[in-house]
């Protein structure tokens, strides 16, 4: 990507995550000039870069934002609710359009007109009665401790953001790297500048970056008169996270050879080199702390979205939330921060959705009107505590007891001897969720189960409290760096792994003949640790170092390391164990990133570089035990909701792993003597049935059958028909087709539990494309919070292909789908008073036509709202122009998924904003 | 901030600059190749891509990867991913006992070392020795062949670096 764009990208997401803060902030302070004054300004400044880079879209969308910021300025219009929601909303437009410019480094094509005539109309004062939703009731949304804090008074003038590190820090890391040449000359650098005083440029030590950054501090100071405690902020200077990362990986290195050379010296005594090397020594331990502190930065980063959060949902749900954030400034790592952000944001959103009562119920309570939801963050010994505490209704002990009957995770006696936390920890299980509705915030019982699984990724925990009436509190406990962490090291195959220590509980030593020894079910090893039988999975095997058929050696000595992962324990079998390690995580290439069993490699003190395995991926990837005790509420909450069996055809073809399609796909099976196959114009072609059909392979290096037949699947689509070579048919079965994991890989849709084994699910559409042209492109994965919110979409298709591979697609793009053969079938599906949120049919169908389909469910009130998007094989102008009378949300091309998936989003996107 | 006139100034400059630089090469009529050998075939790649040129390396296995992957190897502290260019080209293994060589070049932001068997010299070539892939190649070698230039007595591959290092598992890694 062009270095202009992506700095423009930074640049202007960051501006707009102060801009949702902002906004939010001057609708509760509507008369406050120097806060219109700065909103003003990044507006401006947006649309000001747009037009220098040439992106018309985005420049017209920020113009006419600006506009009504303008009059507000000049007090010529008030700042209402409705006219914040307005900007709001072209807020919101200007991210969609970086999202999609960052994607595909253009703007996309299309136009705002309908929202820029909102605006304008705004601009001049008038609100057309309908257009612009009703004024929504007053939030108070206590400012956050950051907004306070962080002055937005000018661009300088602000708290840390992402990849900054203060100024002070960067010149300490300096001193300390200036001190190894000449330590002589090492006088203590001048104490930083004090955090109030105006920045003193004499104060500068002989430090490169120093004098410009200073020199530049006073002047900001002057021109814009911040407030004092700003200045802190104008010690820092800008710096990418890249550079950052070498700076780490360079001091890890250096950390490393002082190792080296310490354990060389040891071995000489009196050697003059003793001396300078524990300097070196010491020197290198302060710059790794240094440079480890640089990545740390405030929690309050992961916390500036949620005011905005909380002042939409306020408005849906008609509650009055109040936001208290504390601890703002407290630091964690980087990377760990990134992590946190979405599981916070999930449970910031559960607590105003669940937790808080609409005001009515709390007046009755006798509580204040409006609720409050508190984020408090503090250090604690090497981890940091999070806290999100509401004053809600509390857990429902009572529901969730019931709940856990219903779905079978416990008897009632087992319930009867737990404790009330005990239960309330229910709530982390898979499927799992007491709201008596399902609103679009929460309550599909998804979400929960991931926010822990995400925490303990990262080796941290999370506690609950709540009192039935009074309120929950979650207590979450995480690392403060993941950068450096204890391993153990094992040798398994001849290779050495690294396992993370804080899942590793103990480690067992096994042979034949003593007492410990691996025993086993049905072929099935197992180990005997105190009264409980411990599953084990041998590494070699896990990680096919050796062959599955191998004979496993029960006799020899070796290893269990037993593991924790959540609250599954299992053992992984090694064949040595040797020291603990502290190592530094490294991320693996990218090529790698889809190796589930790996988190990450690193290089040892000998200089090797060494894999660090994920016990998390081990346990899912090799043990069906502890996949089914969690799925099974899954599948069954699945089953509740479609009870659409398919039939699947089973097959494999490289590899051993198996892999299926729907049946009703599959328009033959063939058998073709490899003879036959001839090879022309670079890819592999057959004369079937009087026609050249192409045939493609599952992947690059497949391999085909030298002789005999080469077993073939036929998919045919109208005229054209396709081979996909595969190695072996295995069986048919029926199954509901649930997606669980999506894949990377082209042509794999993802994964699916068929008949006990995770199977991969082929996309036929895909190779069809592969084999007649236009390739798509990748489809963007949808980000954490949108994928667990299922959202019901009708499909409307003649063409049983069409049907049988959109549904797979769209099942693993987040939505429910489900089918109507024609117009009728649909229409009928509305008579039985189904909803949904989103409609797409086809326009080429036999009875009612996509366009009469459309026009009827515009003229019937049931699905009135409910948007429809066109599916056409020819997309040209005047089918386009009709689709849009008739009231077609959008029009996309049949073979475009990528088109559809955005369009699909799009929709539901504005359907839910307005 | 973006708004800042002086910066988009500078940014400005240096595109204009970069753009010369691509002028400039395109008058000079010639092309530096780093020489490579593959299996007794000659190779070239651009020598701006090539960061190192490495002896025999201690590579760890990592189990799993794509079979083009050979492994993992530390290049002064960094993590550089080693590919398997025989593999990649469809070509036997190296014969035990003859040690190959590795050109450290840079995809993505990530550093990749390429397995190759021995490492020649810089050559300046001249445009007019460049011809397009012809039509016959093997599908696997004109997928990662960016073209052939004609040598006294040999032809030489342009090894397109991006469509080498983009196989089965890299393609949707950006």
């Amino acid at each position: 990507m062009d270095d202009l764009l992506r700095e423009f990208l930074t640049e202007t997401n960051e501006s707009i995550a102060t801009l949702d803060v902002e906004l939010v902030n001057l609708e509760q302070n509507p008369n406050n000039p120097p806060l219109i004054d700065n909103i003003f300004r990044l507006v401006h400044t947006i649309k000001g870069t747009c037009g220098f880079l040439g992106l018309p879209r985005l420049a017209a969308v920020a113009h006419s934002g600006e506009n009504i910021l303008g009059k507000f300025r000049e007090g010529k219009l008030v700042v209402t609710p409705a006219a914040v929601t307005l900007i709001l909303e072209s807020i919101d437009r200007i991210k969609e359009l970086l999202a999609q410019l960052e994607q595909l480094e253009a703007e996309p094509a299309g136009d705002d007109n309908d929202l820029i005539e909102r605006l304008d109309a705004m601009a001049e004062g008038k609100i057309p009665a309908g257009a612009a939703p009703p004024p929504p009731p007053p939030v108070e949304v206590a400012p956050a401790k950051p907004a306070a804090e962080g002055d937005f008074d000018h661009e300088l003038g602000r708290a840390l953001k992402p990849g900054e590190v203060s100024l002070e820090e960067l010149e300490r890391v300096f001193q300390e790297t200036a001190v190894l040449p000449a330590p002589s000359k090492a006088e203590p650098a001048p104490a930083p500048a004090p955090a109030v005083a105006v920045p003193v440029p004499a104060a500068a030590p002989p430090a490169a970056q120093k004098p410009t950054a200073s020199a530049a501090a006073p002047k900001e100071a002057v021109a814009t008169a911040v407030p004092a405690e700003s200045s802190v902020a104008n010690q820092s200077i800008r710096v990418s996270v890249d550079l950052l990362e070498n700076l780490m990986t360079m001091v890890s290195e250096l950390v490393l050879t002082r190792n080296q050379l310490l354990q060389m010296v040891r071995s000489l005594d009196n050697s003059e080199f003793t001396v300078p090397l524990q300097r070196l020594s010491h020197v290198t331990t302060e710059l790794q702390e240094g440079v480890m502190k640089t990545r740390m930065q405030p929690i309050g980063n992961a916390w500036a979205k949620l005011p905005r959060i909380i002042r939409d949902l306020s408005v849906e749900l008609g509650k009055k939330i109040d936001l208290q954030m504390h601890g703002a400034e407290t630091e964690l790592d980087r990377q760990v921060l990134e992590l946190i952000k979405d599981p916070l944001t999930h449970m910031v959103r559960n607590s105003a959705d669940h937790g808080i009562e609409n005001p009515a119920d709390r007046l009755q309570a006798g509580k204040p009107e409006a609720g409050r939801i508190a984020l408090n963050a503090f250090h604690e010994g090497g981890h940091i505590i999070i806290e999100i505490k509401d004053d809600g209704r509390g857990l429902n002990t009572r529901r969730i007891r019931q709940k856990a009957i219903e779905n079978g995770l416990a008897t009632e006696a087992e319930l009867d001897s737990m404790s009330t936390q005990q239960i309330h920890m229910f709530i982390f299980k898979a499927g799992f969720s007491t709201a008596a509705a399902v609103t679009s915030v929460s309550g599909r019982g998804v979400g929960m189960d991931v926010v822990k699984t995400n925490i303990e990724k990262i080796g941290g925990t999370v506690e609950l409290k709540s009192e039935e009436g009074k309120g929950s509190t979650f207590t979450i406990k995480i690392p403060l760096t993941l950068a450096i962490v204890s391993a153990l090291i094992v040798e398994c195959a001849a290779e050495r792994y690294a396992i993370p220590q804080i899942s590793v509980v103990e480690l067992v030593r096994v042979s034949g003949n003593s007492e410990m020894k691996i025993e086993r079910i049905n072929d099935t090893p197992v180990l005997r640790l105190r009264n409980r039988l411990l599953p084990l999975v041998f590494l070699d095997q896990t990680l096919r170092l050796v062959e599955q058929t191998d004979e496993i050696d029960t006799q020899s000595e070796k290893f269990i390391v037993v593991t924790l992962v959540g609250s599954y324990q299992f053992g992984i079998v090694v064949d040595r164990v040797f020291d603990t390690e502290e190592i530094v995580v490294k991320p693996v290439a990218p090529i790698l990133r889809d190796i589930p069993m790996f988190s990450g490699n690193t290089i040892l003190g000998d200089g090797s570089v060494i894999m660090i395995l994920d016990p998390n991926g081990i346990a899912t990837a090799s043990s069906e035990t502890a996949a089914t005790e969690s799925t099974v509420v899954e599948d069954e909450m699945r089953h509740a909701r479609s009870s659409e069996l398919m039939a699947l055809l089973l097959f494999t073809a490289g590899g051993k792993e198996p892999k299926a399609v729907p049946l009703s796909l599959v328009a033959r099976l063939e058998e073709i003597d490899v003879g036959q196959i001839e090879f022309v114009n670079g890819r592999h072609v057959v004369q079937y049935r009087g026609k050249l059909m192409p045939l493609v392979t599952m992947r690059e290096g497949f391999q085909m059958r030298t002789e005999g037949r080469q077993p073939i699947l036929v998919f045919s689509d109208h005229e054209s028909t396709l081979g996909l070579m595969v190695d072996e048919i295995v069986d048919i079965v029926e199954s509901e087709l649930n997606i669980e994991l999506k894949s990377s890989d082209q042509g794999i849709l993802g994964s699916a539990v068929i008949a006990g084994q995770a199977t991969e699910i082929i996309d036929v559409g895909y190779f069809l494309t592969r084999a007649f042209g236009d390739w798509f492109k990748n489809h963007d994965d949808s980000p954490f919070g949108q994928a667990s919110e299922k959202r019901k979409v009708l499909l409307v298709d003649d063409s049983p292909f069409f049907r049988n591979m959109l549904v797979p697609l769209l099942s693993v793009a987040g939505y429910a789908v489900e089918t109507a053969d024609n117009a009728e079938i649909a229409l009928k599906r509305r008579d039985e008073g189904e909803q949904f949120s989103v409609i797409i049919s086809d326009i080429e169908m036999p009875g009612m036509n996509g366009f009469e389909f459309a026009e009827e469910v515009k003229r019937d009130y049931r699905w009135r709202e409910t948007p429809i998007i066109a599916l056409s094989s020819h997309t040209n102008k005047s089918d386009f122009d009709r689709g849009r009378e008739v009231g077609f949300a959008d029009y996309v091309a049949k073979f475009d998924r990528e088109a559809l998936l955005k369009s699909l989003a799009q929709t539901l996107s504005t359907e839910g904003n307005a | 901030m973006m708004a800042s006139t002086p910066a988009t100034t500078t940014t400005g400059g240096a595109l204009v600059k970069s753009q010369g630089t691509a002028v400039a090469k395109a008058a000079g009529g010639s092309s530096e190749y780093v020489t490579v050998t593959i299996g007794g075939q000659l190779f070239g790649i651009p020598v701006l891509s090539v960061q190192d040129v490495l002896g025999p390396q201690k590579i760890t296995r990592i189990p799993l990867a794509p079979p083009e992957i050979a492994g993992a190897l530390n290049l002064r502290g960094r993590i550089v991913t080693a590919v398997d260019v025989r593999r990649r080209l469809n070509l036997p293994p190296r014969p035990a006992g003859e040690q190959g060589m590795s050109v450290v070049v840079e995809h993505r932001g990530e550093p990749y070392s390429l397995m190759i068997d021995s490492v020649g010299e810089v050559l300046s070539l001249p445009d007019e020795a460049f011809e397009r892939n012809p039509l016959t190649l093997n599908p696997r070698w004109r997928e990662v062949s960016g073209g052939i230039y004609r040598l006294d007595g040999r032809l030489l591959v342009v090894l397109e670096v991006e469509r080498l290092l983009t196989f089965q598992g890299t393609s949707s890694a950006a």
